[in-house]
């Protein structure tokens, strides 16, 4: 794989966790608990589909073939996508979107702040704006888990059953491969398994606190990143891309 | 419009011998175009007319976030889906304004809300109608936020406080809203033939329940007189529905699209448009209960308000829980 390869492949993680995430997201407004909510979770999914934009123009830029964030957005299947598993699980409750939020925001959070040193400047700039949001992301989202685990009995139930269900989807976010070791050797990419510490201190001390257990080591599921996704994407972007694909070539 | 035929609980308006002081000093205030607000006294009619009127609005606009919503995932590009997913979200923050404001007049939010869900309280009937195609959006921004604001800019200057204040905040939204729908049109109205049908075919469906927006002629009704007499309801039903098809249809004729009605026809003498008749059956059987999505929207609103409840239960039990530690800890 030739660097230009593996930096496109880089940046459409980046991009497809971002725009996977703010769909499900988005799929929230005007179903939330409350007002305040609605607000709240659309302006994290705003938050997203603008860092989605500048990731996947990125790659659109790198890749050189006239492919700019719609085309790759809307015109990949879904093997083609590079996102975690973990972000494209359905919403279940909302004890689950904020366990899957909390778990990708935390480590969200450290990613971008690594990406901010990257020695290429283009990545450094999305970076450190994506921080900024990132921060109030992860404030949120660890705040919900407080409240939902620290609740009542019946918040404490559900959120611990969510941190329990997503916990197999979080190994994938530690793990190398070839892309992420290439664009590592070249100093733009982050060193992924040393988010690990800082991410796990971050849940121990959260879920303590939230009077929460932190689910033990286990199995993990694999293979987003790879382009080998659960069945929920394939629906996903059939909502997704349904214009796009009904109409071919019209412009909205 | 968004609050649709709003009772006054009158039989007739008051002349100024038949008010008791209290009510002439008050209505003197409103004549001289002075705002009330919030802890002043004012007539228990006033009061309960402007919460239903404000909660009628604020239920409009958080049932409106259904019929929009339903495109948020759908939405063709990355752009428009944000544009799409940042209006929805300004109208839960208009309901939230306007929540805010009737809370003003000795209400709770969770009251209005416990009406909603009940079918007690009503909402625009426009939010009963689906949004079939993607065009809808476009046709909503443009016709029916364009018929919103033709009544909500002249509210700003209503005469209670809270409510004015909302309303200007609200309208600088509805405005880019409308715009942006308009745009949606405009790209299809200039795209490709099957676009072009689908921007027809939406101005089609929402042309005659967007001009149902303002309601009957309430030349002849009570309760519009006493409305507008309080200032809060500043011009009558039908003098808005003409502003709206005299701006709306040049914006159409712009577009290329045909307004779907065969006796629309500009009136020179009158200086505006002659149109044809309105299914007002059609609207009363909205009204009560009976349009196309009233059932589907009042169901999706109370499963997300129920699902809820254990959420929202949690919120406030954490809060009291971090409220005693803190005060355990200052003891």
């Amino acid at each position: 794989m030739s660097g230009q390869d593996a930096l496109f492949e880089y940046l459409l993680r980046l991009g497809d966790n971002a725009l996977i995430l703010g769909h499900r997201l988005s799929e929230w407004c005007g179903h939330s608990p409350a007002l305040e909510e609605d607000l709240a979770l659309s302006n994290v999914a705003l938050d997203l589909i603008g860092q989605t934009q500048l990731w996947l123009n990125l790659a659109g830029e790198v890749e050189g073939k006239g492919r700019d964030a719609d085309k790759l957005a809307y015109l990949r299947d879904a093997r083609d996508f590079r996102n975690l598993l973990l972000v494209e699980q359905p919403n279940g409750d909302f004890a689950a979107t904020m366990a899957r939020q909390f778990y990708f925001d935390a480590w969200h959070y450290l990613l971008l702040r690594e990406l901010t040193g990257s020695k290429d400047g283009r990545i450094g700039e999305i970076a450190a704006k994506g921080l900024k949001e990132v921060t109030y992301h992860l404030e949120r989202s660890r705040d919900w888990i407080l409240r939902l685990g620290d609740g009542t009995e019946e918040s404490h139930r559900r959120m611990q059953a969510a941190i329990d269900d997503l916990w197999m989807y979080t190994g994938e976010m530690f793990e190398s491969d070839e892309v992420e070791q290439a664009m590592m050797r070249e100093g733009i990419g982050a060193d992924l398994s040393s988010l690990h510490e800082p991410w796990l201190g971050l849940m121990r001390a959260t879920t303590d606190e939230a009077t929460l257990t932190l689910p033990q080591p286990g199995w993990a599921q694999r293979g987003g990143k790879r382009g080998m996704h659960s069945e929920h994407l394939g629906y996903i972007l059939a909502d997704l891309q349904f214009l796009q694909r009904a109409y071919p070539n019209a412009v909205w | 419009m968004y609050a649709q035929m709003v009772k006054t609980g009158v039989d007739h308006v008051q002349s100024k011998e038949e008010m008791s002081p209290e009510e002439r000093a008050f209505q003197d205030r409103v004549d001289q175009d002075i705002k009330i607000e919030p802890k002043e006294w004012m007539p228990e009619a006033y009061r309960k007319t402007l919460i239903r009127q404000i909660s009628q609005h604020a239920h409009s606009e958080i049932i409106g976030m259904q019929p929009e919503g339903n495109w948020i995932t759908r939405a063709p590009t990355l752009e428009r889906k944000a544009i799409l997913l940042a209006k929805v979200q300004d109208e839960a923050g208009h309901g939230l304004y306007l929540y805010c404001a009737a809370e003003t007049l000795g209400v709770s939010r969770d009251e209005l809300m416990g009406q909603l869900n009940s079918g007690k309280a009503k909402y625009s009937s426009i939010f009963n109608y689906p949004t079939l195609t993607w065009a809808d959006i476009g046709a909503i921004g443009w016709l029916v936020d364009g018929a919103a604001i033709m009544n909500q800019v002249p509210l700003q200057r209503c005469s209670y406080g809270p409510y004015s204040r909302a309303m200007i905040r609200i309208c600088k939204e509805e405005s880019f809203h409308q715009r942006q729908g308009y745009d949606i049109m405009t790209k299809l109205a200039r795209g490709t033939p099957e676009q072009k049908q689908m921007a027809q075919d939406a101005l089609n469906r929402w042309w005659w329940p967007s001009l149902m927006m303002f309601g009957p002629s309430d030349a002849e009704s009570v309760h519009s007189a006493q409305s507008m007499r309080w200032k809060i309801k500043i011009n009558s039903n039908d003098e808005l529905r003409q502003k709206f098809v005299d701006q709306t249809v040049p914006q159409a004729e712009y577009l290329g699209l045909t307004v779907p009605d065969p006796d629309l026809k500009w009136n020179a003498e009158r200086g505006h448009y002659d149109f044809g008749a309105i299914s007002w059956d059609e609207f009363y059987q909205v009204i009560a209960g009976n349009g196309p999505c009233n059932r589907d929207r009042l169901r999706t609103r109370v499963k997300a308000y129920e699902e809820g409840r254990w959420v929202r239960e949690a919120a406030d039990a954490y809060a009291a829980k971090k409220a005693a530690r803190a005060k355990a800890k200052a003891a």
